[in-house]
């Protein structure tokens, strides 16, 4: 038999085995599986609990959002952009909305950008404390997750005072903002801030130190930074393997070059690493609503966008930095008001590919651990 | 037949010892009973604390503070389909919770309440009760084997592998407290349950505190490898929810399900009753030495009571609190009569002649329910081993020290002989 640890990490492609090797076994997990966050399916070849490979099957919540995009106006589309990441749905909304901007040569005012990164961090946290429960509750914590939803709501909170919905907000329109800022928006965000900050101490007091969390999660799902960049991996998982790269800082958009955060890495690439680094950009995204709301200037809150949304023939790739990592747009404008092709870079389709690399050799319990960390959306890997 | 019945009241000994078989039956349907309502009850205190624990309340529907909820989840069981897989070993899959429940149950038979309230008292109490409780893996192993699907064989895998290596670690560390008993004037040990705690009274110190540390390390290795052998957090990996969906049980529903779940609580309470009797003076009060005389016995014989009474007065509290809603006015009677049911037991326990009675059930079942608060504190802040580290914990872990106590234990124990013979001769 083969050591699954020899096999070089990128060698994906592993000789098929004998069929009726009695050492194998090959379990089905999914797509109805309480840890595969969704519809994920994975295949998993065991010997006893060691894991010699796996194949994820996806597409289960497939409902063909890009071609949706050549039959809708730009801005009938902009509300499926929510759909597809909706833990993030902000985020998906902003990546779109830029894109188009772009393409129009338009730029949202100043105050919209503003509230475009209050709400935007806003969902980063929301994002990363879903992640942090679900991925505590996987691992058998099942404490987190209640600690995290509960503070998750004040967020919600804030978004369905902004624009009447919690989770596919749809918040943004393209050239700025639809809804101003509701009457106490600012005292609202503040609030939260301080209310939230003890709240991550709580978090990390049960998991950071824990003995069974630190052997659970400790060089556990090992990705190094070349292969993360070899096979696209972006995000929090990136930034753990020791590559410092954050499309915020990298290639600013919105108007983050304004604000002042630092970006968190890791050395080991395992699981603990990916967790303290979402742990730490919980805190930054805290920094910079603190900044943004701080200097929230006032203004117009939408750019002269035509009213029949009809960009020049050409071509765009807007990319940004989504709670799960690169989230890119690419465009191609046939000068109509349907665009002429829309792809989705989804940073969860291209991230779940690792899947099989940081698995092998590891325990089952550990696909479970990898799958948390990788901290996937169904919804955004089968669009 | 009467003469039969009564000529056990003046005996002081178990029924069982006594050979009274009429009283022997008595009293197992008691503990049958007991369990029953300590199971549901647990199950309750379970859902309510670990509910509280993550910022929301539990079960609060049925009947109030969901104090109905168990009956309602035991009546659904009962009415579920009972679904066989079609390619499972039907006798095989039938016979699987049996065999567990009556594990679990059997363990019972030798469990010490109190000086004469035990079913029997056996000389090799212990012995039975390890070698019993253990019988409930073949029924894990078979549940798993015989569902022939894929998830229940590896929860039966990890099971059995689980709690074969924790029997040695829980072992060695049984040893030792067995072996403190053997520190008399006769130096003869005993296996019986009653008969430890008997030692621990004759000794004037509970096991965990004797020859400290050494007591005490004991007793953590007694106190992780019985959670182990239970399969309950963090060594919950058998029934591994995220990984294994419900791990051996995954393909049980109904009747068969509940037994299972009956046979995992009782077999909480069995472990913890071991625990009790090996290390924290079983029916023993607390500070028997430090407060003597009949004043506080009086007063710790009032504690029974004044817990009911207590608990009595929490009910009157939440009547009180409850809304004023004409909807709730079926619950709200509910509880303060439940209330009143509860104020009652407590005055009849004050009662002197049942006082006397009642005071070692007490004792024991408050200090195996302080280890079911652990069971789920445990389940409410511990994320789960992963199987090698388990299997770590166990073998190089809990083993070593294990053995390292039993030495040392056996050394400070025959210390003064070692002296007389060898420094002394």
């Amino acid at each position: 038999m083969t050591d699954p640890k020899t096999l070089s990490p990128l060698d994906l492609d592993t000789p098929e085995k004998p069929f009726l090797d009695a050492n194998e076994l090959v379990i089905n997990m999914g797509p109805q599986h309480p840890a595969t966050h969704g519809v994920l399916r994975v295949i998993l070849r065991l010997d006893g609990e060691r894991v010699l490979g796996l194949e994820c099957v996806i597409g289960y919540l497939h409902r063909g959002v890009e071609k949706i995009a050549e039959n809708r106006t730009y801005t009938m589309f902009n509300p499926y952009v929510d759909r597809m990441d909706y833990v993030a749905a902000v985020s998906n909304g902003l990546g779109y909305c830029e894109a188009v901007e772009k393409l129009l040569s338009v730029e949202a005012p100043p105050r919209a950008q503003y509230i475009r990164v209050i709400l935007t961090e806003l969902n980063r946290m929301a994002s990363h404390q879903l992640w942090l429960g679900t991925h505590a509750l996987d691992i058998g914590a099942i404490t987190p997750l209640f600690y995290t939803f509960r503070d998750r709501e004040e967020i919600l909170k804030i978004f369905e005072k902004y624009c009447g919905a919690r989770l596919t907000t749809h918040a943004f329109r393209i050239g700025g903002l639809q809804y101003e800022a509701y009457d106490g928006f600012e005292k609202d965000v503040k609030n939260f801030v301080s209310f939230v900050t003890p709240k991550i101490d709580e978090y990390e007091e049960l998991l950071t130190t824990n003995r069974i969390w630190l052997e659970r999660t400790k060089g556990v799902g090992v990705i190094s930074g070349k292969d993360c960049i070899a096979l696209g991996v972006t995000g929090p998982v990136l930034r753990a393997s020791g590559v410092k790269w954050d499309l915020r800082k990298a290639q600013p958009y919105a108007n983050y070059k304004n604000f002042d955060f630092e970006i968190p890495t890791g050395k080991n690439g395992d699981t603990y690493d990916r967790y303290l680094v979402r742990m730490v950009e919980m805190r930054q995204s805290l920094r910079i609503i603190q900044q943004a709301v701080d200097g929230i200037p006032e203004g117009p809150i939408m750019a002269k966008v035509p009213k029949v949304v009809k960009p020049p023939v050409g071509e765009i790739y807007h990319s940004i930095e989504a709670p799960k990592g690169e989230l890119g747009y690419f465009i191609v404008s046939d000068g109509s008001t349907q665009p002429y092709r829309l792809r989705v870079r989804p940073p969860s389709f291209v991230n779940l590919q690792a899947l099989d690399v940081m698995c092998r050799g590891a325990m089952v319990a550990d696909v479970v651990a990898v799958i948390g960390t990788l901290d996937i959306v169904l919804g955004e890997v089968d669009r | 037949m009467l003469e039969y019945i009564r000529s056990y009241l003046s005996s002081d000994q178990t029924p069982g010892a006594a050979g009274n078989m009429f009283w022997a039956a008595v009293y197992i349907l008691l503990v049958f009973l007991g369990l029953s309502v300590a199971v549901i009850a647990m199950n309750w205190l379970e859902r309510k604390i670990l509910a509280h624990m993550q910022v929301r309340l539990g079960p609060m529907r049925v009947g109030p503070h969901g104090l109905l909820q168990p009956i309602a989840d035991a009546l659904k069981l009962l009415l579920k389909e009972d679904i066989m897989p079609a390619e499972a070993d039907g006798f095989v899959f039938w016979m699987a919770p049996l065999l567990v429940v009556l594990a679990a149950f059997t363990v019972f038979v030798v469990v010490p309440f109190g000086p004469t309230h035990a079913i029997t008292d056996m000389n090799i109490g212990v012995l039975f009760m390890l070698g019993v409780s253990s019988l409930s893996v073949l029924g894990v192993v078979m549940a798993g084997w015989a569902s022939n699907s894929h998830y229940p064989l590896i929860g039966a895998l990890r099971s059995s592998a689980q709690m074969v290596s924790y029997e040695v670690a829980m072992g060695l560390a049984v040893v030792s407290a067995v072996m403190m008993t053997s520190l008399n004037a006769e130096g003869t040990g005993t296996l019986s349950m009653i008969g430890i705690v008997q030692a621990q009274q004759a000794q004037g110190v509970w096991f965990i505190f004797k020859f400290f540390p050494l007591g005490l390390i004991a007793f953590f290795i007694f106190a992780v490898a019985m959670v182990a052998e239970t399969n309950r957090a963090p060594f919950d990996l058998p029934e591994a929810e995220s990984e294994l969906t419900a791990g051996f049980h995954t393909e049980y529903s109904g009747f068969r399900w509940s037994l299972f779940f009956l046979a995992e609580y009782s077999a909480m309470i069995a472990v913890s009753s071991i625990a009790v009797t090996l290390w924290l003076g079983g029916w023993l009060r607390p500070f028997p030495n430090f407060l003597t005389g009949p004043t506080w016995d009086l007063v710790f014989s009032l504690f029974p009571g004044i817990t009911f009474l207590l608990l009595a007065a929490m009910c009157f509290y939440s009547t009180v609190r409850m809304p004023k809603h004409p909807l709730f006015r079926v619950q709200t009677i509910g509880l303060a009569g439940f209330g009143a049911a509860l104020a009652l037991i407590g005055l009849v326990l004050f009662v002197p002649a049942v006082r006397v009675r009642v005071e070692d059930i007490y004792w024991f079942s408050m200090k195996v329910a302080g280890f079911m608060y652990l069971y789920i504190w445990y389940r409410g802040t511990f994320p789960r081993y992963r199987f090698d580290q388990l299997m770590k914990v166990g073998w190089k872990i809990l083993l070593p020290i294990g053995l390292g106590v039993l030495i040392l234990t056996a050394t400070v124990g025959l210390w003064p002989v070692i002296q007389q013979t060898i420094w002394h001769p």
